[in-house]
């Protein structure tokens, strides 16, 4: 459904990513794993053009597109069918909840206001909101701003969504709402590029592991195949890590 | 004596409140008004890095910050007729006023702005919507919380400033005050007088700008920013 390849980015003298090929199936659940600094939250922000890929080709829909010399509108277009989840949730301060899920719909979408709210009360509800509407950003948790960034995400009914550490702000009594939350979508078979550091999370509810290490994609491996690898070293250090 | 100088205040009181109100605040409120519009247009084309019309906002808030005002009115008002602009004095002041106001209150916006965290931008790209539209419905508005307690300063002080328009023959305030001391001699009493005016004008001002706060503390729900 969306495949990239041979990703690059370099930031000055830096490379940051070097050729990272990715492939992802409709209805997949991919985990991005790695070192702290390995590249994965670039490797996000370029997979929806946050940052400009200095070179690679993305596939989508049949076409193949050069992932560094998109244009804006071609980008704007793209947009449209992906979504993203920001480790610190990004919500827009000054728009409550509901304010916050119908804003790409109305002016984006350009969606009548009234069908806009239902679509973001459904989304709410979803999240387990359904009493928070019309909370703003600074009175809610940070368990609920990123369930509310996460009906933000749904709500535009987008083919893919893309989480960068979605849990990794909130202190831990609050994690497992949000992780809830991502699982159900998991279940209802919405495809997600997730940065997690939470493992067990990934070996429960990911299909595949893309493993990143400087910059590399170093494996690309079916779930549970990738936590019982024991011939790549770079694995092994790194599962052993966070055995430890 | 006393009685003489009881009566001139009372009766030159009416003769300075009234160019107050016909002269002073609509100065301060047009010109304020349109420097908010250079301001915003400016700002904005800083912080998008709009070649060439960059060049001109840095050259222009250049200028204007790095001269007098008095000089600028001078120049508009004494100056331009010398290449065949003859501007009347009233929309002159308005002008020079709000290009003044303008440059400053440009370098308050754009900083707000900046300001504003750089999530907002890159959220608002990610629900499909276009830089105008993120500016418009997402960043301005935080940045105009942000920016209304310095703007409101801004505002206070052209008050007062805008009594330099009475050296280009702008009947205000100022200059209906100096007519009188003109007559009557009676200087000390008179500046004092018009200065109460414009401390009441300030304090008017000072009071609005609290419930002004107030009011974009509930439209922004609550809390900070960040
Ligand atoms: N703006 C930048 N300028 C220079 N270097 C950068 C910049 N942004 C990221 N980097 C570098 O790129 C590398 C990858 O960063 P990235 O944030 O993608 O890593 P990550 O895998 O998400 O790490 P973490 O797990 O800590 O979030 C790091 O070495 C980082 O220092
Ligand atoms: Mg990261």
């Amino acid at each position: 459904m969306l495949e990239v390849r041979g990703l690059k980015k370099q930031i000055g003298d830096t490379v940051i990513l070097n050729g990272v090929d990715i492939s992802i199936d409709k209805g997949d659940v991919v985990a991005v794993l790695g070192p702290s600094g390995s590249g994965k939250t670039t490797l996000l922000r370029c997979m929806n053009y946050l940052e400009r890929p200095d070179a690679g080709e993305m596939i989508a829909d049949g076409r193949t597109y050069d992932m560094s010399s998109l244009s804006k509108r071609e980008i704007a277009e793209y947009r449209r069918y992906t979504s993203f989840v920001f480790q610190n949730y990004n919500l827009f301060l000054n728009r409550t909840a509901m304010g916050n899920v119908t804003e790409g719909l109305v002016t984006a979408r350009r969606m009548d206001r009234t069908k806009a709210q239902k679509i973001a009360a459904a989304a709410l509800d979803k999240v387990g909101l359904s009493d928070k509407y019309d909370a703003f950003p600074s009175e809610l948790s940070g368990g609920q701003q990123q369930r509310v960034a996460i009906a933000r995400a749904i709500a535009t009914e987008p083919k893919i969504i893309f989480f960068d550490e979605p849990t990794s702000a909130l202190d831990p009594e609050l994690i497992g709402e949000v992780l809830d939350v991502i699982k159900s979508l998991a279940d209802e078979g919405m495809t997600m590029l997730i940065v997690t550091h939470e493992i067990n999370f990934a070996k429960n509810v990911s299909d595949k592991v893309v493993f990143l290490d400087e910059g590399e994609l170093i494996v690309e491996e079916e779930t549970d195949k990738f936590f019982d690898m024991q011939d790549n070293d770079r694995v092994t250090r790194f599962l052993g890590t966070l055995n430890r | 004596m006393e009685d003489r100088l009881t009566a001139i205040l009372i009766d030159s009181f009416p003769k300075i409140l009234i160019p107050g109100l016909i002269r002073t605040i609509p100065l301060t409120a047009i010109s304020f008004a349109l420097a908010m519009v250079i301001a915003v247009a400016v700002a904005i084309i800083q912080v998008a890095d709009v070649p060439v019309l960059k060049q001109i906002a840095r050259f222009y808030i250049w200028i204007i910050r790095g001269t007098p005002l008095l000089v600028q009115l001078y120049i508009v008002f004494f100056g331009l007729p010398d290449l065949g602009f003859m501007i009347p004095a009233f929309p002159c002041a308005i002008a020079v006023f709000a290009i003044n106001e303008g440059a400053y209150c440009s370098e308050t916006m754009r900083a707000a702005i900046e300001s504003v965290p750089a999530g907002q931008m890159e959220a608002g790209y990610c629900v499909g919507m276009s830089y105008l539209q993120i500016m418009r419905r997402i960043v301005l508005p935080q940045a105009f919380r942000t920016a209304f307690p310095p703007l409101s300063n801004s505002l206070i002080g052209m008050v007062k400033d805008t009594s330099l328009a009475a050296n280009i023959t702008v009947m205000e305030m100022f200059m209906a005050t100096q007519r009188i001391v003109g007559r009557t001699y009676e200087a000390l009493a008179l500046y004092m007088e018009v200065a109460l005016i414009y401390l009441i004008f300030c304090t008017v001002l000072t009071k609005l700008q609290s419930l002004g706060e107030k009011k974009l503390q509930a439209l922004n729900g609550g809390a900070g920013n960040a």
